[in-house]
């Protein structure tokens, strides 16, 4: 008696979305990246489609990082304070599908760089490296409103993904995206509800912006409440399947961040000798957290270290295997 | 359980006899489903019937134990597809595979170590999975009680030779292993050998199809203590019938299927592997056998496994209480929060990160967040002055200044006054402590 395979018939799905743009659509890059578009839940290829890999954007910032942990000085001290050089050997070194640049330099607590300066260094970035970008302010509302504009001009064209837009902050950098055709990240906190709302403000201000809008439900690392942000998801992605069309964007979510913020990622061996061996620790601490979100259903995986990234894109290629029966 | 009312009435007399005190079946039927009658007040019933009642009102997914004393671990009996649906019962066991060629005693006794305390909670490697690789029974029956003599965990017994684990299962039957595997060539020796030291039995296909029948014929000579493994050794295939074997069985009532799980790794890499066992834990598997076995490979998959099987519906809470980051002293600053246990080890790591050594006093809100407590009046002005005489920070600290939430700027005046302590208002974001440390306490 062979064994009736349950498939669900949903009603809808993913929206995709195109980042970057080659010189026959107006920008500079060697190839664009499409995520979304899945008609199913994670990488069940036995009742629908999942056209498009999740990528991996590997993260850089546009000056040196005091906060990281030491380990990543023999991957990236050569290249700290050059963000070009940083992006380069992300790319070429370490295989990132995809570069986010956060301009830290511009918080008014750390350099205040000016709005022209943010710009020369995304162009600096462009031009070093093929692959789409994503830009992301330094998380001063009032300070990222003077910086999108400019930036959204000067990359006018590479079709960025620009962010983050939150609800009580969302209009200048739609404006900007909308002014100059680029992508933009809704951040909501771990709330669906918000989430929703905060789509259908962003599309109330144009609707084009629709296909261009790209989800971060703020996430949290392994045991840091990672489990809520997995739930909400999870409930995102089945909204979409079944034809919500406000919950129905590709997610983005800041891995390497929160989980190199985590004590785990952190702590040396002799501090907390129960745990083992401190990199091989973090590395699994960031994987393990990706892990979780690829099967959630995040389509960009922002991600720190290089073998996480190693790692993680080669359970990308195990998971991206046809299951069908 | 499950079963509409009309389900039900399908298999009554439908002779509307009375008897059973409702004045017809169908009515009887509806009683039955809503759980307010049982099937013992209908004289006419008959014993068919009743068998397929019984089995229908069964949970979905059958509950089962492998291991003995306070080491035994419960499998199955699951009766979601998502966690927000309800939530996950019974966290997957990790199992650690030792070979019969290996010091098996040597590395039992590693395995025995591998337990972890974070944030509070203890997490536990509940199971190791002892293989014959060796072709050999005396060999592999030294293995398990090597390995016996080193850990009271739960054991797995790998062999799919019946003779070789007719060797070594008797001696070890009382630790309750699970034995693995039945399969098509060996099954009707395998049942007999589980049914004769009353064990838990793998049942092995080679996909799903084989499984379903292997499952069927196993039942069928009277043993359900089963455990199911679909054969699939890749991450995407495991992932698909892992699936569809919780699909069938929550969705449909599929008999077959409603069992445990268990999953191989099949990564050689051990950070490889705990990412694939990883995928197995989050996609339903009951048991994940793999071959990792440091401590900062497997923490993390066991932190995985702890979060992912919290019920979404209760907020974990941390003891309401003074807690000291670092070594603080008299002069040591104290900041305050809830009991929340996200939001307390949220702002304990950012108060370690500032460096410098500090208290927390963490408030008894009922383990929710700080905005909900504060809407609550769990956090007010009240309960905090309250739980800060409780903790005797009189005598603790020296100075009289106190941190609060900056989203709860709001109580500063009320909380001076009800404390007699300068409030300062801290960052909205606790990631925001660490800078605000800095300007005010370094």
């Amino acid at each position: 008696m062979a064994v009736e395979i349950l498939k669900e018939k949903y009603r809808s799905k993913v929206g995709e979305v195109v980042l970057g743009a080659t010189k026959e659509q107006g920008g500079t890059r060697s190839h664009t990246i499409t995520v979304g578009g899945e008609s199913t839940l994670p990488f069940l290829h036995f009742e629908g489609e999942v056209p498009h890999r999740p990528v991996v954007a590997m993260e850089i910032l546009d000056m040196a990082p005091e906060d990281w942990h030491p380990c990543f000085k023999q991957y990236f001290g050569d290249v700290y304070d050059d963000p070009a050089a940083w992006a380069k050997k992300c790319v070429e070194q370490y295989g990132a599908d995809l570069i986010q640049i956060r301009l830290r330099s511009a918080d008014p607590d750390f350099k205040d760089s000016s709005p022209e300066d943010c710009a020369a260094v995304v162009k600096k970035v462009l031009e070093a490296v093929g692959v789409p970008l994503i830009v992301i302010g330094c998380g001063k509302p009032e300070k990222d409103s003077t910086i999108f504009p400019v930036v959204a001009e000067a990359a006018a064209g590479e079709n960025l993904l620009l962010g983050v837009a939150e609800l009580e902050n969302y209009k200048a950098i739609t404006s900007a995206c909308m002014a100059h055709q680029h992508n933009i990240i809704a951040q909501s906190p771990i709330d669906i509800n918000i989430c929703k709302q905060l789509n259908i403000l962003i599309a109330e201000m144009s609707t084009a912006m629709v296909n261009r809008i790209v989800i971060d439900p703020t996430i949290a690392a392994l045991g840091y409440g990672i489990e809520y942000s997995y739930s909400i998801m999870e409930r995102a992605s089945n909204g979409a399947l079944q034809g919500d069309k406000m919950l129905a964007m590709p997610m983005i979510g800041n891995i390497g961040a929160e989980a190199w913020r985590a004590k785990e990622a952190n702590i040396s061996a002799e501090d907390e000798p129960g745990w083992g061996e401190q990199e091989e620790r973090g590395i699994m601490w960031e994987s393990t957290t990706a892990m979780a979100y690829l099967q959630s259903g995040m389509n960009i995986l922002v991600m720190r270290h290089p073998r996480s990234v190693e790692l993680i894109k080669g359970q990308i290629d195990d998971l991206m295997k046809d299951n069908s029966y | 359980m499950g079963l509409t009312g009309l389900e039900i009435f399908k298999h009554l007399p439908k002779t509307n006899c009375k008897e059973c005190g409702s004045p017809t079946c169908l009515a009887f039927a509806m009683a039955l489903a809503s759980g307010k009658a049982s099937l013992d007040a209908c004289p006419y019933v008959s014993e068919e019937a009743k068998a397929a009642l019984d089995s229908a009102s069964a949970p979905p997914i059958k509950l089962v134990k492998v291991g003995a004393g306070d080491h035994a671990v419960e499998l199955g009996d699951e009766t979601e597809l998502f966690r927000h649906d309800k939530r996950f019962f019974h966290p997957t066991s990790i199992a650690v595979l030792i070979s019969d060629t290996e010091d098996a005693a040597a590395s039992a006794e590693l395995f025995d170590a591998l337990e972890f305390d974070r944030v509070g909670l203890h997490y536990v490697t509940d199971m190791v999975a002892v293989q014959c690789a060796s072709g050999d029974a005396a060999k592999f029956k030294a293995a398990v009680e090597a390995v016996a003599g080193k850990t009271q965990k739960a054991m797995i017994l790998i062999a799919e030779d019946p003779a070789v684990m007719e060797a070594a299962l008797p001696a070890v039957k009382d630790r309750n292993p699970l034995v693995y595997a039945a399969n098509a060539g060996n099954y009707e020796k395998m049942v007999e050998l589980a049914k004769a030291n009353n064990c838990p039995l793998a049942v092995k296909g080679k996909d799903l199809n084989e499984t379903a029948e292997l499952v069927e014929k196993i039942v069928a000579l009277g043993y359900k203590e089963l455990v199911l493994d679909s054969g699939a050794r890749e991450t995407s295939k495991v992932l698909a019938d892992l699936t569809q074997m919780r699909r069938l069985a929550v969705r449909k009532k599929y008999r077959p299927f409603g069992y445990p799980t268990i999953a191989f790794t099949s990564k050689e890499n051990a950070q490889e592997e705990i990412l694939q066992a990883g995928v197995y834990v989050s996609k339903y598997a009951s048991i994940v056998v793999l071959k990792a076995r440091e401590k900062q490979q497997l923490l993390p998959l066991l932190a995985w496994r702890q979060n992912l099987f919290t019920d979404p519906q209760k907020p974990i809470a941390v003891e309401p209480k003074l807690y000291d980051v670092g070594e603080p002293d008299e002069n040591s600053p104290v900041y305050v929060t809830t009991n929340f246990s996200l939001t307390y080890f949220i702002v304990e790591g950012e108060v370690e990160g500032s460096r410098i050594p500090s208290r927390i006093l963490s408030v008894d809100t009922g383990g929710v967040s700080v905005l909900t407590a504060y809407a609550d009046n769990k956090f007010s002005a009240e309960t905090i002055a309250a739980a800060m005489k409780k903790a005797g920070l009189d005598e603790k600290v020296k100075h009289r200044q106190i941190v609060i939430p900056g989203h709860v700027a709001v109580l500063k005046g009320a909380l001076e006054e009800a404390s007699g302590w300068e409030v300062l208002v801290g960052p909205r974001e606790a990631s925001g402590i660490p800078k605000f440390a800095k300007e005010r306490f370094a």
